[in-house]
């Protein structure tokens, strides 16, 4: 059973093992509206918590994606490069971006969970 | 004042509605130690008639080269306009647009800049062309940073062939990025050895075809080269009419082609305003400066075009934008793509035939005076020379006749004793027979 | 959505691209058959066709005449259009552009033949000096950016020269984008400044981020919000305490031409975008020119080339080994000698201005948006309290609650007959609405504008009309387009049917 976490940069995460998936909250594209390409990184490329990982393009707007935890690229959504409205319609699923093999566990202690993430999102309005 | 509609009484009762004494009295926020301290040491308004003659005395001044026969090159060629063109760009709806930000009320200018960036495309072989840089030297020195980014190498190399402007434009430009840029010697025999300087730590490599001194350069094995160490091949070339007649770069593995599109836009106006012409492959697209369009829908399904792919620009991504251009050549954009709808595949060929035909049957003739000899075996419409006297001094002597013979090569290199008698000529449709005529028996007489 | 058997209405007219009114062979030029000779290609002859369609002369005509009826332009339209200056573009500056002896001159014939071009270069020199009080201009830079590139090489190049290598640029958070853009351009790092809350910089902001590792501070002035940032004698002198230097964007000149001496404000360096200015064309996008003045500090790293004057006339110094004592050009900018074309039109407008005239004319400008910000003021949101310069800048808390947003406010502006104003910039406001109506628009146009836009505040405000508001514009040749598709597949150019 996958356990969810969020960021205060709206990324989530889906941890599993020491495997995580990230994407991007279905409240991050909805300010970005139509999302129309995602730079992903290269499998294999390590990452560091906090570290820019991505990047999320609107047809007005460019936002960087961090990685919430740091580690190892393992598979990036090939997805969405022929269809970056993926993220639109289904950001917590089908819309993820990147695998990342986890080093430090304890990261996962930093994020926020659903509850402190909907709190902070309604904090944001 | 012509150009101001208010009236006094205009601006009496404006001030009243905003409240406000005086004009002065808007500006109060300026510091008073930099209000009105000018008084310039400059005329008053002056009548459409005044103005024309003052400056119609400073243009008389010039030797324009129509009253000359005139073949100078080295980047800015003269061909002839056909009349329509100078037309079509006076309509207002083009000169006084702004950038097409409001795609519904712009599909003119965006439509032109979609059949501009096909052209583009269409004539340097490669897959995809922007809406235009200023010139072709700015255009090489983004074509350099692009390189840069793309392959996350930092060593530039500059052929010795490229026109030395774009060389020092891009040094210039990339000094402060932590890239660094080589420049070769001029070139003048096309003998430098490009392929023993290719290693895995180039970004890319810049040449010009036709070269800066007339060689034309199949640079196939150089792409096949550069590409299995992982560097891109940038082309720059001065002018672009030659691709109507020799294999343009794409087809020869170009990744990345600049172009100065002045020759087949506007006369040469002294060098400016020019207009930048930029290509590449389509996997590169994301990393192009400048503005692009593209075709899309519009709510009731008809075809339309927008600028598109923004989020590359500074408007969007500020500091981490992929270059700070905003601005650029539209209006030279649209003459030069006027200009290639006016010739179409059979002119613009054609004229190629036409320009390649005058530059043969003048090296052959320049070449028949004693001490004269032309360098380049290959040439499309300009090659170097080499005289038995300085090319400058040569120069003034022609200039001093009424001709315009040709460009020292000593402008751009002064520093090389063997290029002190190296002088470029160019040849045009716009040059006669009386004119080739001319410039023999002058140089006859001088040499 | 049109009605008609061809979707033509009246004078808006469906056309093709010109790739699918090709006629293979067809030409509108008739050239001579070229002599028939040896060639001296090599192996490099074109082996394939290059694709170019092939039209006749009233074809070319025709198509780009139709174009044309596609676009606003300041002909035919007001062009409110915040932070570009979009003022009358007289004809006499084309008429004098195209005289023989300034368009059909070569950048590289002999010095003794273009003593003209160069007395022209020198006069326009001479007016920017002049204007602006600074000692040095350098003439080269291809546009606004280009200009700001120069300014800030020019800066770089100054530290460098004392062995100063500071790492940042400071930038308002409410800059143009070319501004960070530039100062990366140049290998610096950006750090933002904030705003004062009234739209202008803070001060003590400023202060908080000066240190030995700044190297400059970019400020655009008047600013984009429209406002004249007023301390800006202390801003440069607390710069300047730092050891940094100032970079005014000029972009806003407009406002001040005339009036306001820049070189007592304590500045650096300043670009001049003779395209919005000095009432250039801007051309769809272009060519603009940005002439950069600089001060005593700077004017030894003026880049390559310029015009010196000296016994035997006018000459042009192309080499830092020609540059004259003290010079340490910092390189070349551009190829050939800068824009030479605009200052040609730039120089027609200045003169036919005179002093006199452009003091005139930046009154105009302030005083005209200042009657928009007035007269709009008590239905839009306006940002800031006037007195405003050159354009009045409004933000969206008139729409709130309306389902309007400034994007529907501003299409529906179309349909009435006016090119909207700026969108979303700056981006220090909510829905910014950045309107800057220069001086050459009567009171007549601006009522009409006026009157416009508080119709359709009323109706944004009366309810029921946000669908209204999102379907414009209605009676364009096209309606809103699908930016999103186009970015999503870019289509970047025409390709045969048989390539998809």
């Amino acid at each position: 059973m996958s356990q969810m976490y969020f960021t205060e940069d709206h990324e989530w995460l889906s941890v599993e093992g020491e495997t995580a998936i990230v994407g991007i909250t279905d409240y991050a594209q909805q300010q970005l509206g139509d999302v129309v390409f995602i730079e992903l990184p290269d499998e294999g490329k390590d990452l560091v918590q906090g570290g820019q990982a991505a990047v999320v393009e609107s047809v007005k707007a460019a936002s960087e994606v961090y990685s919430p935890v740091s580690g190892t690229v393992t598979a990036v959504n090939a997805d969405l490069e022929g269809a970056p409205a993926l993220v639109n319609e289904d950001a917590m699923g089908a819309g993820w971006f990147f695998a990342v093999a986890m080093i430090d566990p304890t990261e996962l202690d930093n994020l926020m969970d659903q509850d402190g993430y909907d709190a902070f999102v309604a904090g944001l309005e | 004042m012509r150009y101001l509609p208010l009236t006094d009484d205009d601006r009496r009762a404006m001030l009243d509605v905003i409240g406000a004494a005086s004009v002065d009295d808007l500006f109060r926020d300026v510091p008073r130690a930099a209000w009105n301290a000018a008084n310039p040491d400059l005329p008053d308004h002056a009548g459409e008639i005044e103005v024309e003659r003052a400056l119609a005395a400073i243009a008389r001044k010039n030797l324009d080269c129509g009253a000359a026969p005139c073949f100078l090159g080295a980047g800015a060629y003269r061909h002839h306009t056909p009349a329509a063109l100078d037309y079509l760009i006076q309509r207002g709806e083009f000169l006084t647009a702004y950038t097409p930000y409001q795609p519904e009320v712009s599909q003119g200018t965006l439509q032109t800049l979609f059949e501009f960036q096909t052209q583009v495309a269409l004539i340097t072989g490669m897959d995809v062309a922007n809406a235009s840089m200023y010139d072709g030297a700015t255009a090489c020195a983004e074509a350099a940073a692009m390189a840069a980014r793309i392959t996350k190498r930092k060593r530039i190399l500059v052929s010795g062939s490229v026109h030395p402007h774009y060389a020092s434009v891009t040094a210039t430009q990339l000094q402060f990025t932590g890239l660094e840029v080589e420049v070769l010697p001029p070139d003048p025999l096309a003998m430098e050895d490009l392929l023993g300087r290719v290693d895995e730590d180039l970004a890319c490599l810049i040449v010009q075809t036709p070269g800066f001194f007339g060689h034309l350069r199949d640079v196939t094995g150089l792409a096949d080269a550069l590409h299995e160490m992982g560097a891109l091949l940038v082309v720059a070339v001065a002018e672009p009419l030659s691709l109507g007649l020799i294999t343009p770069p794409g087809a020869m593995g170009a990744d990345i082609v600049v172009a100065e599109g002045q020759s087949m836009a506007t006369p040469p106006s002294f060098g400016g305003p020019g207009v930048g012409l930029f290509a590449t492959r389509s996997k590169y697209v994301r990393q192009m400066p400048g503005r692009l369009c593209g075709e899309t829908v519009d709510v009731d399904g008809r075809r339309g075009y927008v600028l598109t792919l923004s989020t590359r620009e500074q408007h969007i991504r500020r500091e981490k934008a992929t270059s700070n251009i905003c601005t650029n050549s539209g209006l030279i954009a649209l003459a030069f793509s006027i200009h290639m709808t006016l010739l179409g595949e059979a002119g613009f060929t054609r004229l190629a035939e036409i320009n390649h035909a005058r530059a043969v049957d003048l090296a052959g003739r320049l070449g028949q005076i004693k001490g004269v000899r032309v360098l380049p075996p290959t040439f499309f419409n300009e090659f170097a020379v080499t005289l038995p006297k300085p090319a400058a001094e040569v120069v003034e002597a022609l200039a001093a006749r009424g001709i315009l013979g040709g460009v020292p090569v000593s402008r751009f290199h002064p520093t090389y004793p063997e290029l002190v008698e190296v002088m470029l000529v160019a040849a045009t449709e716009m040059n006669t027979d009386a004119d080739v005529d001319a410039l023999v028996d002058a140089l006859k007489e001088i040499l | 959505m049109v009605d008609t058997i061809t979707g033509n209405q009246a004078l808006q007219i469906e056309q093709p691209l010109i790739f699918e009114q090709n006629e293979p062979g067809r030409t509108a030029v008739d050239l001579p058959a070229p002599t028939v000779q040896e060639d001296r290609l090599g192996t490099l002859r074109r082996k394939t066709p290059v694709g170019l369609p092939g039209l006749s002369e009233p074809q070319v005509v025709r198509h780009y005449t139709r174009l044309s009826q596609k676009n606003y332009g300041i002909d035919s339209v007001f062009y409110p259009l915040g932070s570009c200056t979009m003022k009358h573009n007289p004809r006499l500056n084309e008429k004098m552009a195209r005289l023989p002896g300034f368009a059909d001159i070569h950048p590289f014939q002999p010095d003794s033949t273009v003593q003209g071009a160069l007395e022209l270069m020198d006069t326009l020199a001479h007016w920017l000096k002049e204007l602006t009080g600074m000692p040095a201009v350098a003439l080269s830079p291809a546009a606004g950016a280009h200009g700001e590139l120069c300014g800030l090489m020019a800066i770089r190049a100054a530290l460098e020269a004392r062995g100063d290598a500071r790492k940042v640029v400071l930038v308002p958070e409410s800059a143009h984008g070319t501004n960070p853009a530039t100062a990366a351009t140049c290998g610096y790092e950006v750090e933002s400044i904030p705003g004062d809350g009234n739209g202008r910089v803070s001060l003590a902001g400023l202060k908080d981020k000066l240190g030995p590792h700044v190297a400059a501070f970019m400020i655009t002035n008047p600013n984009t919000c429209g406002l004249f940032e007023g301390e800006i004698v202390e801003i440069s002198q607390a710069v300047h305490d730092a050891g940094a230097l100032v970079y005014m964007d000029g972009a806003n000149y407009n406002a001040i031409m005339g009036r306001v001496k820049v070189a007592d404000l304590g500045i650096d360096a300043m670009h001049i975008n003779l395209h919005k200015t000095f009432s250039t064309p801007h051309g769809g996008g272009g060519p603009g020119s940005g002439p950069t003045v600089l001060s005593d500090a700077l004017a030894p790293f003026a880049p390559l080339p310029f015009v010196v004057h000296g016994p035997d006339g006018f000459r042009m110094v192309e080499h830092a080994r020609d540059a004259g004592e003290g010079q340490q050009p910092f390189g070349r900018m551009k190829g050939f000698h800068g824009q030479f074309g605009v200052f040609v039109r730039a120089l027609s407008y200045m003169m036919s201005m005179g002093k006199d005239g452009l003091a005139q004319a930046s009154g105009d400008a302030v005083l005209n948006a200042n009657y928009l910000h007035a007269r709009l003021k008590g239905s839009l949101s306006a940002s800031y309290e006037g007195p405003v310069m050159h354009e009045a800048l409004f933000d969206d808390r008139f729409l709130k609650d309306t389902g309007v947003s400034t994007l529907d406010f501003a299409k529906a502006m179309i349909d009435e007959g006016f090119h909207p104003m700026t969108m979303y910039f700056p981006l220090v406001v909510h829905g910014a609405l950045l309107m800057e109506p220069t001086e050459t628009e009567s009171k007549q146009t601006l009522d009409a504008f006026c009157d416009t836009l508080l119709a359709l505040a009323d109706k944004a405000r009366a309810g029921d009309a946000a669908d209204w508001f999102k379907s414009a514009p209605r009676h364009t040749p096209r309606r809103r387009l699908d930016e999103a598709q186009a970015a999503r597949k870019p289509v970047l150019r025409w390709s045969p049917p048989s390539e998809g």
